[in-house]
């Protein structure tokens, strides 16, 4: 079977085709077990192009970026990313964890808001620093 | 207004470069003027703060080029702050440019007349101008849609905006006209934070983005693209209630027939940027036909000497990686042209055929390296490129896949080139 990719491991966007096999056994919902093994792996310009068709038969992972309310901040919220990416099929579980943080100005860029979050092993971190807001600002 | 305020006789400062913009165009500038010994700098920034609007860029993918690593925008903007920072580079927020006023005759150099929150109006004197401005989206009315003018059509930027610095979601049932990267990135922001997007319509028959972003941020949400189709009506009185999509023939004319209603109350446009040049025009700079930003020769500077031009302002870029890269050899010739008073003229015009677009540097002098940017004008496969200078090809580079989306760069060696042919970017296939 024939399968094209485009990564995304890079912003030159290769297409990748991949002849896959059948492994014989079933993919489980959570990406373990054996989905279809790959026999030649062809348009890749780097060999990240493998392993991310690799990762994309086994198991797609993403890092998504959101926001986190900020309580007295010059913004009302801090810009956030994973450290490492997630299972594609967790994002939305790992958004609802995201969105119930909150924290009070300031909050300062790199700064962990939730340490391996649903255990998954990834961080979730502050990437914009906002400073508390100033008496000026809020005149 | 020049003459009175010289009459009150204050506030007029002296610099040797006024740079225009502090996001990641002027940041990479300022520092790497600084770097070369020129220190007498002054960034002017609109913003309450530095780093353009990276600041609003909370997606990843930054970085990759620059730094080896996937950064958010705001952390790739930060790495130039703190730098700006550390080296101390003066820079004025919340400063808007009003005119630069070039140098002439009597008055050896360029002034820039700015208002600012803190110090109100002020002049700045300057051996030379960076432009660094960046560029704005175009509109509704650019694209002329016809309907009523209910709220909720957006820019993606302004949808961008309003979610990543203001938390305020701007709708919930989302039709997005326009493949551009802004467009499919705030459909997937949009997905995340709970709207429905029911797809995005794109007027050409090839996506005008970036295919990773079709594939992380459409495809894996399961969001529709649409090619050859556009907005053909907005209706809705207060609120915009539905808009109608038709398909459209080889021409980008609607096909009476094909419309299709469907309701949203939303509608994001991301169809296309424009270099924001008003004050490049004020200052007698010649526009780039191909770019809509400023001719400029190799050392990036504009055919009015001691001002240049770099990053958006200049030509769209994809990557910031880019802009920053381009924005940095632009300090090379203008950290020249302050020591030197002057750079050498750059005579041979550089020309591109039908298939080349967005051609960058106008003109350069044979006698240095540098790197040509350029873009194609439709999908291609399996073409070449080839640049000439009279009858020798310089270079020859396969083509295997080219799109819009993706700018081609191409480095000269000043051994490659003589001075006295034009250069010439033909697409062969």
């Amino acid at each position: 079977m024939l399968r094209t990719f485009t990564c995304i491991m890079c912003p030159q966007g290769c297409d990748i085709t991949a002849e896959l096999a059948e492994s014989g056994k079933e993919k489980q919902r959570d990406g373990s077990g054996n989905g279809p093994v790959i026999q030649t792996v062809s348009g890749n310009r780097c060999r990240r192009g493998l392993e991310y068709v690799t990762q994309e038969i086994e198991n797609p992972m993403r890092n998504i970026a959101t926001s986190v309310l900020v309580d007295g901040g010059e913004l009302p919220l801090a810009s956030v990313r994973l450290t490492r990416p997630i299972p594609k099929c967790r994002i939305f579980d790992v958004m609802e964890e995201i969105k119930k943080v909150r924290r009070t100005a300031p909050v300062r860029e790199g700064q962990v808001v939730i340490a391996d979050v649903l255990g998954l092993g990834s961080d979730v971190i502050i990437t914009k620093t906002v400073e508390k807001q100033s008496r000026l600002e809020e005149e | 207004m020049r003459e009175g305020y010289e009459k009150e006789g204050c506030g007029m400062q002296k610099a040797d470069v006024v740079i225009i913009g502090g996001g990641p165009a002027g940041l990479a500038a300022a520092i790497a003027l600084y770097k070369k010994g020129v220190t007498d700098i002054r960034i002017l920034e609109r913003e309450k703060k530095l780093g353009g609007i990276l600041r609003q860029c909370i997606h990843d993918g930054f970085g990759l080029t620059r730094f080896g690593e996937t950064l958010s925008g705001p952390e790739y903007a930060s790495r130039f702050v703190r730098q700006a920072e550390e080296l101390a580079i003066p820079y004025m927020t919340d400063t808007t440019v009003l005119e630069i006023e070039p140098a002439a005759g009597d008055m050896p150099l360029h002034r820039v007349y700015a208002s600012s929150a803190a110090e109100g109006f002020v002049e700045i004197q300057a051996k030379a101008v960076i432009l660094a401005m960046g560029c704005r989206e175009r509109t509704r009315g650019a694209i002329s849609i016809p309907g009523t003018r209910p709220a909720g059509v957006y820019t993606a930027g302004v949808a961008q905006a309003y979610m990543n610095l203001k938390n305020k979601m701007v709708g919930k049932e989302v039709v997005i006209l326009g493949s551009g990267d802004i467009g499919m990135i705030m459909a997937r922001r949009m997905t995340l934070e709970g709207a429905h997007v029911l797809g995005v319509f794109e007027i050409q028959p090839y996506a005008s983005g970036l295919p990773r972003n079709i594939e992380q941020c459409l495809n894996d949400y399961q969001i529709p693209l649409h090619l050859s189709h556009s907005v053909t009506e907005i209706k809705g009185v207060d609120r915009l209630e539905s808009v109608v999509i038709s398909q459209v023939d080889e021409k980008l004319a609607p096909i009476p027939g094909t419309e299709k209603e469907y309701p949203c109350d939303t509608l994001i446009l991301s169809v296309g940027l424009i270099p924001e040049n008003e004050l490049t025009w004020m200052a007698g700079a010649k526009q780039d036909e191909g770019t809509k930003g400023a001719a400029v020769d190799e050392y990036f500077q504009t055919t009015v000497p001691g001002i240049f031009a770099a990053g958006n302002v200049l030509h769209v870029h994809d990557l910031v990686d880019f802009v920053s890269m381009e924005a940095e050899s632009l300090a090379e010739g203008a950290a020249r042209y302050v020591k030197e008073g002057s750079l050498p003229e750059c005579r041979l015009p550089v020309t591109g055929d039908e298939m080349v677009g967005q051609l960058v540097p106008e003109r350069i002098s044979g006698q240095s390296d540098v790197t040509i940017s350029f873009r194609v004008r439709r999908p291609l496969k399996g073409c070449a490129v080839e640049i000439r200078q009279g009858a020798d090809v310089i270079v020859k580079r396969k083509l295997p896949k080219a799109l819009p989306a993706e700018m081609i760069q191409i480095t000269l060696k000043a051994e490659q080139l003589n001075d006295r042919e034009n250069l010439e970017v033909k697409v062969v296939c």
